[in-house]
């Protein structure tokens, strides 16, 4: 794998890794054996990452969440499902490369994955639109969601957007309409849906593919109406404000799963799923099977009504009324 | 009025003000489209729309139902549910402090007034935002009273109507607000099922969540003429492609070029319009006059 990208906050990690990376040039030499020192130092390092991770900021989070490094749709469609068959386009206008879908099998029962998808390099994320689907990315989701409902599929999607994409085009396409019709059709939608948020939840970007029977979150993910940074220059004027905001917005899984909007909270290895993609999938896929047993053997009606009631439930207000 | 009619609960009396409550005091009033100088009681007379460019102002939400819905019969949903902080949110100033204030300038609680009523004798419920309050944006109160409304149409088999006028999500809610894009929408999903007719008017302005959830989900979508409607506004916009925004751009008549709106409506006609719409939904056969 590549060699990890720190971020920021992680100097203290960098410098360790970087010492350690002296001394094992040093060790070519066999003059002198500091392989215990090396050991030493890889402990501490260790111990340095978890200890850094235990006590994250959500804005700190808000990085790891986008970290360049993570693991994306793809991937997980690679390593959590087997025989991925990515299916193209929207059949009106153009295939998005910002939204990925197609049929897989997930242990072995065939299945529809759906989700955002950014780009490694430069020019895939150009590519990718950096995450930011059109309205005609919503509507090839919508399509392989018919699909999935036309066959009894049950549907896994992956939320990774910094939100839709603000653009003209976007706009005169529909991107609300498109954004409004997945959450319609997903209300209804008589087939089990679970939706994980693996990256950034953003807004009604995240939404549109993230109305489910289960709802899960990576431990580092984000889910938010806003980005922080948004928030921050609406409310306090200035972009500066980010970590203030997402501070206040409450926009990381412990938050959320406190306010019930999210069902679970699926761990991330030591130092967060970049530093770990073959033990992050195999979490995923752990949690996706229980969540999926939790939806599973349901009548379509009841499995409907019961998203229904989920969706009905979402809000915190006073009723004078009340008894 | 029968007896009988006068022993329902009580019901909302046609308030003769409303449409005044929109316009800024004074008597002279200027159109903020082709500054005529107007007189203020010849812009309350046209429903605020400008006699001279039929520039259509701004409309508190009281005003629209008032204009909209027959005068007897009308009658609140929902006005119990008022706002909390879920969040403790503070910014510049605390989100209770923000609500407080909205509703002392408001005097509404929160930014959408339901009410059950008809239009032309045909029984509806109509939701409509109110753009004064927060910026008419989407919070839990919203969306709560909002499905109230759609429970009772529901049940009492009557078309469901919403006036959209919102700058999108509540931000002070944090996920909460964006999570009320899929409750409304999935209410929807219900008068669907009974085949009650679902008919949104696009005013100005309708952004973000609102825009994306169930404005584009009418049956029929209807618009006011000049009103700005869209995903993403046009700063954002203009910041991320860099480039000026054509004329017009995110515009009723752009919107309906662009094929995203069934029709624009003039604001004095919206009442018979709308009329005529649900009519034909709920095959109605038509009366002669």
């Amino acid at each position: 794998m590549l060699r990890t990208a720190f971020l920021d906050f992680e100097k203290p990690i960098a410098d360790l890794v970087e010492k350690i990376e002296q001394l094992r040039f040093v060790q070519d030499d066999p003059a002198v054996d500091i392989s215990g020192e090396i050991a030493r130092l890889e402990k501490k390092c260790q111990t340095l990452t978890r200890d850094l991770y235990a006590k994250l900021s959500p804005w700190q989070i808000a990085q790891v969440a986008r970290h360049p490094q993570r693991p994306y749709t793809l991937d997980y469609a690679k390593s959590v499902f087997t025989d991925f068959q990515e299916l193209h386009g929207d059949r009106a206008f153009a295939d998005d490369h910002a939204i990925v879908g197609g049929l897989a099998r997930f242990n072995g029962q065939s299945c529809v994955v759906i989700g955002h998808q950014k780009g490694r390099d430069t020019k895939e994320k150009i590519q990718r639109n950096f995450g930011m689907p059109r309205p005609e990315g919503y509507r090839k989701a919508l399509r392989l969601m018919r699909l999935a409902e036309k066959f009894g599929l049950p549907v896994f999607t992956f939320v990774d957007t910094p939100g839709a994409y603000p653009g003209i085009g976007a706009e005169e396409r529909g991107q609300s309409e498109a954004i409004g019709h997945n959450i319609y059709v997903m209300a209804e939608l008589k087939v089990p849906i679970i939706s994980t948020i693996i990256g950034e939840g953003g807004s009604g970007g995240a939404l549109a593919i993230a109305v489910a029977d289960q709802v899960l979150m990576l431990q580092y993910s984000t889910y938010s109406v806003i980005s922080p940074e948004g928030c921050a220059s609406i409310l306090w004027k200035s972009a500066e404000k980010a970590s203030t905001a997402a501070e206040a917005m409450g926009i990381t899984a412990d938050r959320l799963k406190e306010l019930d909007l999210v069902d679970k909270i699926v761990p991330e290895p030591v130092g967060g799923a970049h530093r770990n993609h073959e033990e992050m999938a195999a979490a995923l896929r752990r949690s996706l099977q229980e969540s999926l047993r939790l939806v599973s053997g349901l009548s379509p009606e009841e499995l409907v009504e019961r998203r229904f009631e989920r969706l009905m439930a979402y809000g915190r207000f006073k009723d004078r009324d009340a008894a | 009025m029968s007896w009988l009619k006068r022993l329902l609960p009580p019901r909302i009396k046609k308030d003769e003000s409303a449409v005044r409550k929109s316009i800024p005091e004074g008597l002279w009033s200027k159109c903020p489209s082709c500054e005529a100088v107007l007189y203020r009681s010849d812009l309350e007379a046209n429903q605020a729309v400008c006699p001279k460019c039929s520039h259509h102002l701004r409309l508190r939400a009281r005003a629209r139902l008032d204009l909209l819905l027959d005068a007897d019969g009308r009658e609140e949903i929902g006005a119990s549910v008022v706002p909390i902080d879920p969040l403790k949110f503070k910014d510049s100033r605390k989100y209770t402090e923000r609500l407080s204030s909205a509703k002392v300038d408001t005097e509404e609680e929160d930014a959408l007034v339901v009410m059950s009523g008809s239009i032309l004798a045909q029984p509806v419920v109509v939701a409509c935002f109110e753009f004064e309050f927060l910026g008419g944006s989407m919070g839990s109160v919203v969306g709560e009273r909002f499905i109230r409304g759609v429970k009772l149409a529901e049940e009492q088999r009557m078309p469901f109507i919403c006036i959209t006028a919102s700058g999108g999500a509540r931000m002070q809610e944090g996920l909460l607000s964006l999570m009320q894009m899929a409750k409304t929408t999935a209410g929807l999903t219900r008068l669907a099922r009974r085949r009650l007719p679902f008919i949104t008017v696009l005013t100005d302005p309708t952004m973000g969540g609102v825009s994306a959830s169930f404005a584009f989900m009418g049956d029929v979508v209807l618009a006011e003429p000049g009103a700005l409607v869209g995903f993403a506004g046009p700063r954002v916009i203009e910041q991320t492609v860099r480039e000026k925004l054509p004329e017009g751009f995110q515009r009723a008549e752009f919107l309906l070029e662009k094929g995203a709106i069934d029709m624009i409506v003039d604001r004095r006609e919206m009442r018979e319009r709308i009329a005529v719409l649900i009519g034909m939904l709920t095959q109605q056969r038509a009366v002669e006059a």
